[in-house]
């Protein structure tokens, strides 16, 4: 009897690897939800990584929030003007902020600088054995390292997003009040008039999907980083394209689920 | 350099690992590892470059999983452990990495203070801060206290590395190339520390090297391991007067390098 060769790839050599590497995320996530509820719980650096995610974060989401307000409200203006409709800019301006563009625009931001920050400094981390170091002092270092930097995005995010939302609003009624004269006390009544608690559990929710979302890929990147310095560099950039990637995905899924909800 | 004087005790093994075999891939490392440390030993594990020496003392440690064998490390089988089990062991055993893998965002006495307050409860500021001066002190290093791992040189990032496992108070320590990279004075004085961890913390010691003079200078017995075996393991005058050729052939090259 001919002796079959073994099969080394499902696939191919090149197929297989994605279906290994999803595998292995749903792992690393899985063992994450193990992790979270138990003790130790590391409060002092989820502190410290909260400190990290938000107030270091804080400078450059507000410019952000800000320069999309006027610039949202600079390309909205004409076409309400063409119906003679600009004083439903307020309105029009605080639905699209606090539903979409404000959880949005902070978790590219924070994609980008914390996602990749994550994806770094664990990196460096692993190539280096300080991840190892850890293991052999019997510290756990997915606890110590992961949870405690996916809990502080989780929680840290939503309030950057309601910051950035509120910041983008000023920056509406800026280019509105160079237009016009308006109040802001006016134009924040005026905004808000159309904003259910629907929008606000929403943008919250998303926005705790999106912080999940960036700590679990900057974390997953950087953990299992490999080939020395130059895996460093492939880990934060992984990390900044796949959350970003995973945000738009979510964002098309949680605004499907709102939406329902809202007609239900 | 002056090689301590200690009493091992042959009767305890706190190292025995029988029938040890590891792969990665296709690969074959370790093919069929036999090694017993006993009680107030060193042993220097001697071999060339991707041997697997490394991988030898990560399997002790539990960082690796064996294919095959078993690893019986203070009385218990490392990879039948569970995550706990296994964490109580590894405050038993100290680890120096070969790149001393210290937290490079964290000062000196940040990296020497996080395992102690992460291991042991309600431990004072003070009884860290002397728990820390003393290790510092043991490796001589005491003024380095405050200075961050990126202002040291090689030599004193490797004394900190070691300082770090002391902390704990090891019955073990596993030294992976601890002269590597390092000049022939600098090397000599981390020679010298090694002995005088042995004698003031009592450990048992394996010294994973590739340097002959640390291993003449730190080992009671020497192991050589090449193509993933030991080919010899005595004193290193016995095995220095073997006549395996590939034995002769690793300490020929040794000698012209």
């Amino acid at each position: 009897m001919a002796i079959l060769p073994i099969k080394k790839f499902v696939f191919s050599k090149r197929i297989d690897p994605y279906f290994t590497g999803v595998y292995e995320a749903y792992k690393f996530t899985a063992l994450f939800f193990r992790e979270v509820f138990k003790r130790p719980f590391h409060l002092r650096e989820v502190v410290n990584q909260s400190f990290e995610v938000g107030i270091k974060s804080l400078a450059l989401i507000s410019l952000t929030g800000f320069i999309v307000g006027i610039v949202f409200t600079k390309q909205s203006r004409p076409s309400l003007e063409d119906f003679g409709a600009t004083s439903w800019l307020p309105s029009l301006i605080g639905i699209a902020i606090v539903r979409a563009l404000g959880p949005l625009v902070t978790a590219l931001i924070c994609a980008g600088k914390v996602g990749s920050g994550i994806g770094a400094e664990l990196g460096s981390m692993k190539v280096t054995e300080q991840i190892d170091a850890m293991e052999v002092s019997a510290i756990n270092p997915f606890k110590y390292l992961v949870v405690t930097r996916v809990v502080a995005t989780t929680l840290t995010i939503p309030v950057l997003s309601l910051f950035c939302s509120f910041v983008a609003l000023y920056g509406s009624y800026v280019n509105v009040h160079s237009e016009e004269t308006s109040s802001l006390v006016s134009f924040y009544q005026s905004a808000f008039s159309t904003i259910s608690f629907l929008d606000i559990f929403s943008s919250v929710s998303k926005s705790l999907v999106y912080g999940f979302t960036i700590g679990m890929v900057g974390c997953y990147k950087g953990y299992n980083a490999t080939q020395g310095t130059r895996g460093v560099g492939k880990a934060a950039n992984q990390a900044v394209v796949l959350a970003m990637f995973l945000i738009f995905i979510e964002e098309v899924v949680i605004v499907q689920v709102a939406n329902w909800i809202r007609y239900f | 350099m002056e090689k301590s004087r200690h009493i091992i005790i042959r009767e305890e093994a706190v190292i025995s690992i029988q029938g040890l075999y590891k792969s990665f891939g296709d690969l074959q490392v370790l093919k069929g590892i036999d090694f017993t440390l006993f009680k107030g030993e060193n042993v220097a594990v001697l071999g060339k470059s991707g041997t697997g020496k490394s991988v030898l003392i990560k399997i002790i440690i539990g960082l690796l999983k064996p294919d095959r064998g078993t690893v019986n490390v203070l009385g218990q089988e490392v990879d039948q452990l569970e995550r706990r089990e296994l964490d109580t062991l590894r405050l038993r055993i100290g680890f120096s990495f070969q790149s001393s893998a210290l937290y490079d965002s964290m000062s000196v006495y940040q990296n020497l203070a996080f395992p102690l307050t992460m291991n042991v409860k309600n431990l004072s500021q003070a009884a860290v801060g002397m728990a820390v001066e003393e290790v510092l002190e043991a490796v001589g290093l005491k003024n380095k206290i405050h200075e961050m791992p990126s202002d040291l040189s090689g030599g004193q990032r490797k004394r900190i590395g070691i300082a770090r496992t002391l902390i704990l108070k090891p019955e073990i320590m596993l030294y992976d190339e601890p002269t590597s990279g390092l000049d022939p004075i600098t090397s000599a004085e981390i020679i010298d520390l090694i002995n005088k961890v042995q004698q003031q913390y009592n450990t048992s010691s394996v010294i994973i090297t590739h340097d002959l003079t640390c291993a003449k200078n730190t080992g009671d017995r020497i192991a050589i391991l090449l193509e993933g075996r030991f080919l010899k393991i005595g004193t290193f005058d016995e095995v220095f007067a073997t006549d395996d050729k590939q034995v002769k052939g690793f300490f020929n090259y040794n000698f012209i390098q």
